[in-house]
């Protein structure tokens, strides 16, 4: 299927954007496909620039998925593992980071235009913070829904750099009556005909002081497919808001209201954020905050462990009030088992959690359940919503102990 | 004691990260993406889909999404208007009944 050139040629270019070489075979990857948990699942792996090999959603617009294998690798997603998601083809290839600016306009005193280097002067700030898909696991949505059909790995945590966007709206003087801020990328759609992808924040949430214009990743410049040089750091909301290459921020006196805010990224306006599944809401609001959700990320679904005492491991995350507690539970969620908690990089990180566990000989359904600072918790049943958003159902891993 | 000598080694890491950004900054950045590999399944009205579709996006958008008996003809018309009325897809009138048809047969 995978045409073995094709992936050479992209490794070649890799190794000589970067220097150094994949360790990875290219004819290893070259093989690979993926098989995702739900029905028509099967992917390519496909090692894209700055990318070690990841699960290929679609190809143009680019859409890549982290294995989630990776998740165990700790708690910080590596760049080049991070997943990548674009919504409109005219994607930038080419930056010149010398050449690039940032316009601050609209509703301003002193419209700027600041260049990258003008950005880094500024003094930096830094926060360990998730970024997810709104529509990561959609692909588990039953009743299943339209729309990109990943697995887990749509999210991403990483340490991200720069400089507070409200540091940049005081310096151009928001003005009275100004309501929201557009944040627009230089990704861009291929017909004119197309609602080009921007964003929009409620003026006190840009100016929170945790919302950033991030130039760094990981202590690295932020890889091109995700954002380069520069991108939207929305710590707790859904990546829809972190608006890649950003070149374009306006203040503005009314409520956005472009395709991408005011259509498509709603969510149900009710206490759940929920419906019966296959039915349509009463009314929507857009998408916001993450809901709180848990994963093992050491033991696979079907696994075969060795009877006895076996360590559990994974992550934790919330929309920002940080993480009180995970249990787990040995028996399909009959009883639950406390966890240890690992190190705390802030309320909008992922936060590891371990457990040793008792397994005699048999089948086992593990679950996990995270409980955040606020007392908001996993349900053991699926809601549904017909975007497929939000997912936070308590995950089973199913092993065999023997 | 280990925590601060952590936090130093990180500040360190972070120190040198910064270093290497800079010099990095310099340089444009250029990258190729890989070749597209998913094509439009063989069947009836192929060129059709081919010519109005693929402007715009790969074909693994229609090969990726779900499969079964709600996933047929009401699925792909909705799908198909929504390209033309959201994201303003130039696809001529006469087109639209051989796109559906060939998405319910072969997807």
């Amino acid at each position: 299927m995978l045409d073995r050139r094709r992936l050479l040629a992209g490794t070649a270019a890799t190794a000589a954007t970067f220097g150094a070489g994949s360790l990875l075979s290219p004819i290893h990857a070259l093989a690979e496909t993926i098989t995702l948990p739900f029905e028509n699942g099967e992917r390519p792996m496909v090692k894209y620039p700055q990318k070690r090999p990841m699960i290929l959603q679609t190809s143009r617009p680019p859409q890549l998925e982290t294995p989630f294998s990776v998740y165990n690798e700790g708690i910080i997603t590596p760049n080049d593992a991070f997943f990548v998601r674009y919504h409109l083809a005219d994607i930038p290839l080419e930056i010149d980071p010398d050449k690039f600016s940032v316009e601050v306009k609209g509703k301003v005193d002193k419209p700027l235009k600041l260049s990258l280097a003008d950005i880094k002067k500024m003094p930096s700030v830094e926060i360990v913070a998730v970024t997810q898909c709104s529509g990561n696991s959609r692909g588990f949505s039953t009743p299943r829904v339209a729309g990109g059909q990943s697995g887990n790995g749509a999210m991403g945590n990483a340490r991200w750099k720069g400089v507070p966007l409200k540091t940049v709206l005081d310096k151009a003087g928001v003005q009275a009556g100004a309501k929201q801020v557009v944040f627009n990328g230089m990704d861009g759609p291929v017909s004119d005909k197309t609602p080009d992808f921007a964003k929009a924040l409620d003026l006190d949430h840009a100016r929170d002081g945790e919302v950033m214009l991030a130039y760094a990743m990981n202590g690295e410049n932020l890889p091109m497919l995700n954002g380069f040089p520069l991108r939207l750091v929305v710590p707790g909301y859904y990546g829809t808001y972190w608006v890649k290459h950003l070149n374009e921020i306006t203040v503005i006196d009314s409520v956005y209201d472009n395709f991408w805010m005011k259509t498509a990224y709603r969510i149900p306006d009710n206490d759940c954020n929920c419906v019966e599944p296959g039915t349509a809401p009463k009314a929507t609001i857009p998408i916001n905050r993450f809901t709180v959700r848990s994963f093992i990320t050491n033991v696979r679904d079907g696994a075969k462990v060795k009877a006895g005492e076996t360590r559990l491991r994974g992550i934790a995350f919330d929309g920002g009030k940080g993480i009180k507690e995970v249990v787990v539970s040995t028996d399909g969620g009959k009883t639950w088992l406390p966890t240890k908690l690992g190190k705390n990089l802030g309320n909008y990180s992922f936060r590891e959690w371990q457990a040793t566990v008792k397994l005699p000989a048999g089948n086992h359904e593990l679950k996990v359940r995270a409980t955040s600072n606020d007392g908001k918790t996993q349900p053991m049943e699926a809601l549904w919503n017909p975007a497929g958003y939000l997912r936070n159902v308590v995950e089973t891993v199913r092993v065999t102990a023997a | 004691m280990q925590t601060s000598k952590r936090i130093a080694a990180i500040a360190l890491a972070l120190l040198a990260g910064a270093g290497l950004s800079v010099i990095a900054q310099a340089k444009p950045v250029k990258i190729t993406l890989p070749e597209e590999t998913a094509t439009f399944k063989p069947g009836t009205n192929r060129d059709v889909v081919m010519n109005n579709c693929t402007a715009c996006h790969s074909s693994d958008y229609i090969q990726t999404q779900p499969r079964g008996p709600k996933f047929k003809k009401d699925f792909w018309t909705a799908e198909v208007n929504k390209m033309i009325k959201v994201y303003g897809a130039p696809i001529d009138d006469a087109d639209i009944g051989k796109i559906v048809d060939y998405l319910t047969e072969n997807y």
